[in-house]
């Protein structure tokens, strides 16, 4: 019954492993071989987040099928950073049979209990008659309005009860009505602040990517010539006119994307949450701009920061609406001094002639790989390298666990990516720690030969927690060192993927282009220099406007963390 | 809106009645830190739904934003904010209060029950329970003299159920 539905609603790729709690629905699966396909992973949140990047690189909702108790509470990690980051999921876990709950029976855990604050919607199932309608809300609820993951709970008893399978065409859920149409006096008052603005900036967040209308906002960025920012969510823009496109924002934005921020009259804020890892302290985040915020979901508007025009919509009916406007508008003054910002202040690093500088190994990739490629960075230094020095030009092409901020997201995030895009270059892009929490997957990838490509930039340290260490705790690295990695080139290589590991700056353009080349999975283990920090970097709570703009290197931490002696 | 001046206020939720509603919503409490005064449910009046009365204390905002995260769960119908002037709404409690009396306390309380239309529902020699309704502030004021008169062993409320008046309702529907 359950593959029934999963055909009415066009799944075609699954995630999952098997126990005894959903033994018969696996057992099922057989049947389906040939409609749909299975993919057995090496742990549970390593599917979940496979699920999870496919879901985000795709825009189709990502399955998910595991047995109850710790087959179910292993995907508690990846069902909390789908919900986070408003990812399609539906995870089916089986439970014990109806009889057996509330005994404390083998392998039983509350799930819909647990799951309840880091889900969209969870339901568990107390007939087999009411199954039909309970999946169809499922599919419906985890990917309209404001998306997100959506759990299922499967009693084994009603695995094999027998019931007509009749699903609902249409569905009528009373207390769930997401408004789509945005309001035409609001979308009319924020166009006016528009012609009246000297200073207008977009803000693009997650909502950009999930509502898949990074198209119409390029359109609008060019028709009006208005600069844009993005969250680290809402990469993927690409208007025709380069210059008014200014990078990211937040923590590790780019200084004058937060210059931006700081310096616009009128802000228009579209799919964003204003995060705290984006406004950095609210009271001083955009003082002198007016704020349009636009959102599918109404409990976002005036959440964080205080909004003077509010839209509830889908962005592709608002941006249409913005769209038929026309007003003849000069920003050129505003978008002149942005250019000389960032001009002078521009987003670098400096090579170093010994180590390797991940920035490095990150804008190479960027210039290597084709425009197309689908990048899962995982968490930490590594992931904002990414976000700062990989310029993503397509929508769904940057996955990373923004909200949760997850380790061990990409390497999993990345092969649910390929399964999902198998004629797109997937990268996985981690650092040492993170790759080790979910490194069991590369037996996934060995096993389905999904030609994956893969670097790992290893520092040895957990860099971004050494990196607050260094800046606020004086130097004292807690835990933080991680001198005892191993080769993860030898290790990839024992599992059967092509590997090579590096430690020259010489050696990273090079090493890129087999990368980029090969037509197996291939993994680069390269090591970079454990010294270097994020940067610029707006200490938490703080102004976003007064970023540090630089930050000494420690000496202390090549000894630490390699043996070596600075020079 | 502001930002800092904290004040009780009443939302009456109409939910779908189905397993887990009441867990959710409070779990939605818990989770985003709103404190929640009292709470009551009963049925609607459409059947397979019920209605809960919710008193919270929080400012504008976060009132504001319990209304929007009690729609975004899904078994959650209808959210009717209740008005804060008592002019504009009814609003009723029931209490139960257990007191030990003794000859002298007795006639203090029978006369405090008949002053406040309380009701008698149970006595024995040494004791009773007295059946209160009304406005929050006349249970308070009543518990407050019965507490002075004889020793209060045991209270049950059954927390606020309210509407707005009829012309209120009328226009807003
Ligand atoms: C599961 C999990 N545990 C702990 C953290 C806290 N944390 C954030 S960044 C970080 C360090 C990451 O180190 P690494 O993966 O080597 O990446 P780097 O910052 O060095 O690029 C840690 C421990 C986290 N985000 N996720």
């Amino acid at each position: 019954m359950l593959f029934e539905a999963f055909k009415r609603e066009r799944v075609e790729k699954i995630f999952g492993i098997p126990g005894g709690a959903i033994i018969h629905v696996y057992d099922e699966l057989c049947s389906y071989e040939n409609e749909m396909d299975f993919f057995l992973f090496r742990h549970e949140q390593g599917a979940t987040h496979a699920a999870d990047g496919y879901a985000r690189s795709t825009g189709k909702p990502g399955v998910v099928l595991v047995t109850s108790g710790p087959g179910a509470t292993n995907t508690v990690t990846g069902i909390a950073t789908a919900y986070m980051d408003s990812v399609p999921l539906v995870v089916i876990t089986g439970q014990v049979s109806t009889s057996a709950i509330g005994t404390d029976a083998f392998q039983e855990v509350d799930i819909t209990g647990v799951s309840m604050p880091i889900t969209k919607h969870n339901h568990l199932v107390t007939s087999v008659e009411e199954l039909p309608q309970v999946l169809k809300e499922a599919f419906h609820i985890a990917t309209t309005g404001r998306p997100g993951p959506v759990l299922i709970d499967l009693p084994k008893s009603l695995q094999t009860a027998e019931g007509e399978f009749r699903y609902p065409r249409k569905l009528e859920i009373p207390g769930y009505k997401p408004t789509l149409v945005g309001h035409p006096r609001q979308i009319k008052r924020a166009v006016e602040l528009l012609k009246n603005s000297k200073k207008p900036l977009v803000i693009a967040g997650g909502g950009v990517n999930l509502s898949g209308t990074a198209h119409l906002l390029n359109q609008f960025l060019d028709k009006f010539g208005i600069p844009v920012v993005n969250t680290l969510m809402g990469h993927g823009l690409n208007p025709q006119d380069e210059r008014l496109y200014l990078g990211g924002i937040g923590m590790h934005g780019s200084y004058y994307g937060n210059y931006a921020v700081v310096n616009a009259d009128l802000i228009v804020a579209l799919g964003v949450r204003f995060s705290d890892r984006i406004t950095g302290d609210p009271k001083r985040f955009a003082p002198n701009a007016k704020i349009v915020h636009v959102d599918v979901d109404p409990a976002e508007i005036g959440k964080n920061v205080q909004v003077d025009v509010p839209v509830v919509g889908d962005l592709k009916n608002v941006l249409e609406e913005f769209l038929k406007f026309d007003f003849e508008a000069d920003y050129s003054e505003w978008i002149e001094e942005l250019q000389k910002v960032k001009e002078s202040h521009p987003l670098t690093y400096e090579k170093h002639e010994k180590f390797i500088k991940p920035q490095h190994v990150v804008e190479a990739a960027s210039r290597y790989f084709p425009p197309d490629t689908v990048v899962a960075a995982d968490v930490g230094q590594n992931q904002m390298w990414v976000a700062q020095f990989y310029r993503f030009r397509n929508p769904r092409s940057f996955l990373c666990s923004g909200g949760l901020g997850t380790m061990g997201y990409a390497l999993p995030a990345g092969i649910g990516a390929k399964i999902g895009n198998p004629h797109k270059e997937v990268l996985v892009i981690a650092g040492d720690g993170g790759f080790q929490m979910n490194i069991q997957e590369l037996m996934t990838i060995n096993r389905y030969k999904l030609p994956v490509k893969v670097i790992v930039l290893d520092n040895s340290a957990l860099g971004m927690v050494r990196q607050w260490q260094q800046l606020f705790f004086g130097c004292r690295y807690s835990a933080t060192v991680l001198n005892d990695n191993p080769d993860f080139a030898k290790i990839a290589e024992d599992v059967g993927i092509k590997a090579l590991r590096i430690r020259r700056p010489d050696d990273v353009e090079g090493a890129i282009d087999v990368l980029v080349h090969s037509k197996e999975p291939m993994l680069i283990h390269a090591l970079v220099d454990p010294r270097e920090n994020v940067i610029p970097m707006v200490p938490p709570g703080g102004d976003i406007g007064q970023p540090l703009l630089s930050a000494p290197y420690d000496k202390e931490i090549l000894q630490k963390t390699r043996g070596e002696q600075d020079e | 809106m502001s930002e800092t001046v904290e004040h009780e206020h009443i939302v009456s939720v109409l939910v779908c009645n189905k397993p887990g509603v009441l867990r959710r919503v409070a779990n939605l409490f818990a989770r985003r830190g709103f404190n929640i005064s009292s709470i009551s449910v009963g049925e609607a009046k459409d059947p397979g739904l019920s209605r809960l009365t919710i008193v919270v204390r929080g400012n504008d905002r976060i009132i504001e934003q319990i209304e929007k995260q009690l729609y975004k769960v899904i078994e959650v119908v209808k959210v009717s904010p209740i008005a804060p002037s008592p002019e504009k709404r009814v609003e009723r409690e029931m209490a139960l209060i257990k007191v030990q009396i003794d000859e002298k306390t007795k006639l203090e309380i029978l006369q405090l029950v008949e002053i406040f239309r309380g009701k008698i529902i149970d006595v024995a020699k040494d004791g009773m329970i007295v059946e209160i309704t009304g406005a929050r502030s006349k249970v308070e004021a009543f518990i407050k003299l019965v507490e002075s008169s004889g020793k209060i062993v045991e209270i049950a409320r059954t927390g606020i159920v309210a509407m707005n008046r009829w012309n209120l309702s009328k226009k807003e529907a």
